[in-house]
């Protein structure tokens, strides 16, 4: 037990939660935004998927990191607007299109890379590129602090700068009053003549981007390649997240962290000799856990103020 | 200019997907620079001809002319941008947002990239001003009063620019006082050169606030007037079809044991607020008891505590002698005690089952619908679908559609043959002929009178002052959560008298208000 | 027309439009990914029937997918989301493994308890995520989804902990007992007699959601659940009601799987049948009694896919690109609806004039 602990204080473990919270964050950013827009976009989990491999792809052919931003990028908006354009102007329900969006995906994800490659488990053969780490200046001379906020990947910093951004964008600028109104009540906001359909297609693109930039992280940062089913719910965790921070940018990314601690968790408890099963559990009983705490909270807090 | 055409609907069709006709064939004409009342009964098609006009809804047939010119407005985006604004019946704001953010939503002021709050609220002021429409600019919308919200909706509708202004059935939800003040800023309105659409089926309001009146039947035009050259009976008979006897043929009551006695009853809702606070009253067998109210006083709360559909918080309800506390709705309702819900669409009816279906569907434990097993039996249910559309009039072709194809007069007596047919002691009735056809408002107040009279209790609440003075043999009226005033006797008074104490202008003395407790 | 036989009309084109489309998107990606596509698509569409074997193949692969896509459909009706339907079938499969390795028991009988072993297993699955649901409104669907994985990794730990067979390299289990093995009904074929299980269940659900006073009420709840509270019913605990059913139903379908098709259990993820199962579920329309039509339909896809796989260099997964397709076509609501819209003014129109003349003659 002292071990597990020894190895949650250490450096390296706040390193390695921060580096974990990038896959969550970014989606549960973006579903945050459709959630505030009235969009349950049950299709993060795909769109991730599609993206991890686009931008894998699109660096071994494009011959670069930015054909593959590009390329994955360019994929997760594509999938968005295939969403949005299903539920929105075909009135798919929510869940059934996110759903099929996943569907699509794992087929094909694998579709493609055997096709590719004539493999159908990992990109290992193709030589795709990884966004690079950044040290930043100053920051990483500090003692201890240092080794926990520096050098990580480019789009570590990205998820951490995107819920500033998450935040200017809801509560300062046009489009984030239009979003928040549209789900609210998106009759008050189309009798002012915000189109309230387009307000939900620029919100869920918005998630798409910010979902993909997650999904290109899991290919291109976290591991080096494209593997099958390499997002193992982190699409859905995502999900979670956003709706336990009540979507506000900060609620989103303390969710977001907490989830992430115990994906970081089942990383250290690989060093007890218990069943490794148990421990590849963990990030998703602790989203169960975590979202049944918080609703209960949340039904405990209704009742105190009828009691009173 | 003044008094020539500033809009035209001709031969407007309007057919939904479910089937029904809301419109089938309306031309509705208005001039500049004049209030013009569109007139009709409940469901006679005055709100869906309007939300054609502000681009809501696409017209299956006919035409749209502004200032002469064919239109098609194919959203509220086209109709804000022709000027046409709507102030909807159910207010079209974001509570959690403040006032001005409810304002400029759709056309906010943009300083680079983030919305240019000083010029909003520079803007927001200006106009409040120039109107005399005082809001308080940076209260959040969910804390306001329903009046206060009506003027947001004005001001917003004036800020995007109207100049054709629609108020649908504005009064519905205001005060007397409210209402007049509402008059007064219409017509500097008018004055100022806006054109003003009112719909009301208030003919009163319509004498005192229009130049002229379009009535509309059933989907159809029944003609255009000016106001002051039709009298109010004349009206009443293109908007009815048929002179309504007002006041029904009512027998002396004859008041038996207590059926509902409330003690303190107290009720909160889900932010804390009391919403009842301690009231008391004994409603009797034999009686329609009745409750007025401007909405949002309690009324709403006392049903839902009485029908078990909320728990209540403080104080004590006893029906036909039983605490119900600690009873569940199904327990409640086999002590005889039915609920006409407020609104039938989303508590009234399952809305993709069929008549028959919904009809029975406070009975599957009804050893006649479902044998000791579980299996339920086809046979009688078939029978007692078809008795009940013979007993109550609905009118529909087949017994196995879908209850959402009907109209809301045949849908809410499918409520009623429910609610009736098990045959109860209390009948609790929230609104039960609101938004209802004629025929079926008389029918349903019969049937209620003569649950009364077979010595049933009738608890009966109301908006419509006119349909509680003339159904009910005694009057409670809440404002505030609180009893305001008790008439022992309905029959000697006034609707003015009601008034004063729905508005919180007058309040009862304890001891009278205690009279309704004996 | 009326307007029962517009919505029929525009129903029955609709569904066919939606299988056109998606065969033609096959063809497509096929001509796109594919070296030698007439051989792939001779394979996928003809292979399926070339022999008494496939035809087997698409029968004993609707078997899983009936019970799934009943399980969605009851869960569906009561107006929940829960996806659980993916893990009671792998929690049925894995438990029937454990009953049939550990318990030994008479022919027959030992098939019958792993089958109810088994459902009770799938129905303690899926009545976690309704609980919760019902006490403090958590989402079903997200805890649903979490929960498939832990149930996926809790029988992989079943599975490499209790029942590993040490001889194998790969994980496998142990041998299943020959007394609770599904006995083969077509010979010739791998088809047993899960298949008449399967065509009995949806018989049986048919009965439950529209004979049965529980289905009565479930489709009220599913419809309205605050009618449902108002009119007396006990709306969360239906809800709760039909997910432990359908719970009980897919975790039987996983058993049924297992001993009917298999000698060890080997799965080393879930399948993904409970996913499939929502496909078929809307292809079925609502009604148990078309289920064992859309699974044999779906069937029929992913046999056609593994052949294709087989003789060419297209890889099955082309099967969930085509469930996934159809799953956003059928979901379409809008899909059509102008053209529904206008029989549906047409129809009103048709009946507006015979009141009229009706009217004329009174």
């Amino acid at each position: 037990m002292s071990i597990i602990l020894q190895n949650i204080f250490s450096t390296e473990f706040v390193y390695m939660w921060i580096r974990v919270v990038t896959p969550i964050l970014l989606p549960a950013l973006g579903g945050a935004i459709c959630n505030r827009a009235g969009v349950v976009n049950l299709g993060l989990e795909g769109i991730m998927l599609l993206s991890a491999l686009a931008g894998v792809l699109g660096s071994a052919f494009g011959g670069g990191l930015l054909a593959g931003l590009a390329a994955g990028l360019g994929t997760a908006l594509l999938v968005s607007l295939v969403f949005a354009y299903f539920h929105l102007n075909l009135k798919a329900d929510a869940t059934i299109c996110g759903t099929a969006i996943n569907t699509l995906a794992s087929g094909f994800t694998v579709l493609l890379l055997f096709t590719i490659t004539g493999e159908k488990g990992t990109s290992a053969s193709l030589k795709s590129f990884s966004f690079s780490t950044v040290n930043i200046p100053l920051v990483e001379d500090i003692p201890v602090i240092g080794k926990i906020l520096s050098g990580h990947n480019l789009m570590t910093y990205v998820a951490l700068l995107a819920v500033v951004a998450v935040w200017f964008l809801l509560y300062k600028m046009p489009l984030g009053l239009r979003i928040r109104s549209v789900g609210e009540n998106p009759n008050a906001a189309s009798s002012v003549g915000v189109n309230v359909r387009r307000t939900r297609y620029i919100a869920i693109l918005l998630c798409g981007a910010l979902t993909g930039l997650g999904g290109m992280y899991m290919s291109m940062g976290y591991l080096g390649m494209f593997t099958r089913e390499m997002v193992a719910g982190r699409g859905f965790i995502a999900l979670a997240a956003a709706a336990m921070g009540q979507s506000t940018p900060i609620g989103v990314f303390l969710s977001s962290m907490l989830f992430a601690f115990f994906d970081g968790m089942s990383n250290t408890l690989q060093l007890l000799a218990l069943p490794s099963q148990f421990i590849d559990m963990l990030p998703y009983l602790a989203t169960i856990g975590g979202l049944t705490a918080y609703s209960i909270q949340r039904a405990r807090k209704a009742k105190r103020r009828l009691a009173e | 200019m003044p008094g020539t055409e500033i809009l035209r609907m001709e031969h407007i069709r309007k057919v939904y997907s479910n089937g029904v006709v809301a419109n089938s064939d309306i031309t509705f004409a208005v001039n500049h620079g004049e209030i013009h009342a569109l007139s009709g009964e409940n469901g006679a098609g005055k709100t869906t001809l309007m939300k054609m006009l502000f681009g809501e809804e696409q017209p299956t047939r006919g035409d749209i002319y502004i200032n002469g010119e064919k239109t098609v407005i194919a959203s509220p985006t086209a109709a804000i941008r022709m000027g046409i604004g709507m102030v909807h019946q159910h207010f079209m704001l974001v509570p959690s947002l403040t006032v001005i953010e409810n304002m400029i939503l759709g056309m906010e002021p943009r300083k680079g990239l983030i919305i240019d709050q000083k010029l909003a609220e520079r803007q927001v002021a200006e106009i409040s001003e120039k109107y005399n429409l005082i809001v308080p600019p940076h209260a959040k919308v969910q804390d306001l009063t329903v009046g206060q919200k009506q003027k947001v909706e004005i001001l917003k509708a004036l800020l995007h620019g109207a100049k054709i202004m629609i108020l649908d059935e504005p009064t519905a939800v205001l005060t007397p006082q409210e209402t007049r003040e509402l008059f007064h800023e219409l017509k500097i309105l008018r004055d100022s050169g806006y054109t003003i659409i009112f719909i009301s089926h208030k003919l009163n309001e319509v004498r005192e606030l229009c130049d002229r009146i379009t009535i509309i039947r059933r989907g159809q035009t029944m003609g255009v007037y000016d106001v002051k050259d039709v009298d109010e009976e004349e009206i009443s008979h293109l908007m009815v079809g048929r002179d309504v006897a007002l006041h029904l043929e009512k027998k002396p009551a004859h008041q038996g044991e207590a059926a509902i006695e409330v003690e303190g009853l107290t009720v909160r809702n889900i932010i804390g607020q009391k919403k009842l606070d301690g009231i008391s009253f004994r409603a009797m067998r034999g009686e329609v008891f009745g409750v007025a109210g401007v909405e949002g006083n309690g009324q709403t709360e006392l049903v839902e505590a009485l029908s078990r559909n909320m728990d209540f918080h403080g104080g004590s309800i006893r029906i036909l002698g039983k605490d119900i506390s600690g009873m569940s709705i199904r327990q409640l309702r086999a002590q005889k005690v039915s609920h006409i819900p407020e609104d039938r669409m989303t508590t009234g009816i399952a809305g993709a089952l069929s008549i028959t279906e919904n009809a029975m569907a406070d009975k599957s434990y009804n050893p006649e619908f479902c044998g000791k097993g579980t299996l339920l039996r086809k046979k009688n249910i078939k029978a007692y679908g078809q008795k009940m559309v013979e007993r109550y009039h609905i009118f529909c072709k087949d017994l196995d559609v879908a209850i959402s194809s009907l109209s809301g007069g045949n849908i809410q007596k499918v409520v009623l043959a429910r609610e009736l047919s098990s045959d109860p002691e209390v009948i609790i009735a929230d609104q039960p002929t609101r938004g209802v056809d004629v025929g079926a408002t008389e029918f349903i107040r019969k049937e209620l009178l003569r649950l009364r009279d077979e010595g049933k209790c009738v608890f009966l609440v109301s908006s419509d002052l006119n349909e509680l003075l003339g159904l009910a043999d005694r009057l409670i009226v809440l404002c505030g959560g609180k009893i305001a005033a008790y008439f022992p006797d309905t029959t000697a008074i006034t609707e003015d008298d009601v008034g004063q104490y729905m508005l919180g202008l007058d309040r009862q003395s304890e001891q009278e208000i205690a009279e309704v407790t004996k | 027309m009326t307007l029962k036989k517009a919505n029929l009309l525009v129903d029955s084109v609709k569904m066919l439009l939606v299988i056109v489309v998606a065969l033609v998107l096959v063809t497509g990606i096929v001509f796109a990914v594919s070296s030698e596509p007439s051989n792939a698509l001779y394979n996928f569409f003809i292979g399926p029937f070339l022999s008494l074997r496939r035809v087997g193949n698409i029968i004993e692969g609707a078997c899983p997918l009936v019970f799934t896509a009943l399980a969605v459909m009851i869960i569906f009706r009561a107006g929940q989301f829960s996806m659980i339907s993916e893990g009671a079938f792998f929690m049925g499969a894995a438990i029937a493994m454990a009953v049939s390795i550990a318990v030994p028991m008479p022919t027959g009988i030992h098939a019958v308890a792993c089958l109810l072993c088994a459902a009770a297993g799938g129905a303690l699955v899926a009545s976690i995520p309704a609980f919760l649901k019902k006490l403090w409104s958590v989402s079903e669907v997200v805890t649903s989804i979490m929960l498939n994985y832990v149930v996926q990794y809790f029988a992989i730990y079943l599975v490499t902990y209790h029942f590993r067979e040490m001889q194998s390299s790969s994980l496998a289990s142990l041998k299943l007992a020959e007394t609770s093995l599904l006995p083969g009904i077509l010979p010739g074929t791998n088809v047993h007699l899960g298949v008449i299980i399967a065509i009995l269940m949806c018989v049986f659900c048919w009965f439950l959601i529209y004979r049965s006073r529980f289905g009565y009420q479930l489709r009220i709840t599913g419809c309205n659940p605050s009618f449902a509270h108002y009119v007396g019913l006990k709306e969360t605990g239906v809800m709760v009601g039909a997910q432990v059913i359908a719970g009980a139903i897919a975790g039987m379908g996983g058993s049924i799987e297992l001993l009917g098709m298999y000698t060890r259990f080997k799965w080393t993820e879930t399948p993904g049948y409970g996913w499939t199962g929502i496909v078929v579920a809307l292809l079925a329309k609502d009604n148990p009694l078309m289920v064992p039509l859309a699974a044999a339909f779906i069937a029929y896809i992913n046999t056609g896919a593994n052949i294709m796989a087989m003789n060419s260099d297209v890889s099955s997964e082309m099967a969930q690109i085509i469930q996934g397709v159809i799953m956003l076509l059928i979901a379409s609501g809008a899909l059509l609806q102008r053209w529904r819209q206008k029989l549906i003014d047409k129809a009103a129109e048709q009946e507006q004039a015979a009141a009229a003349a009706e009217q004329v003659q009174a």
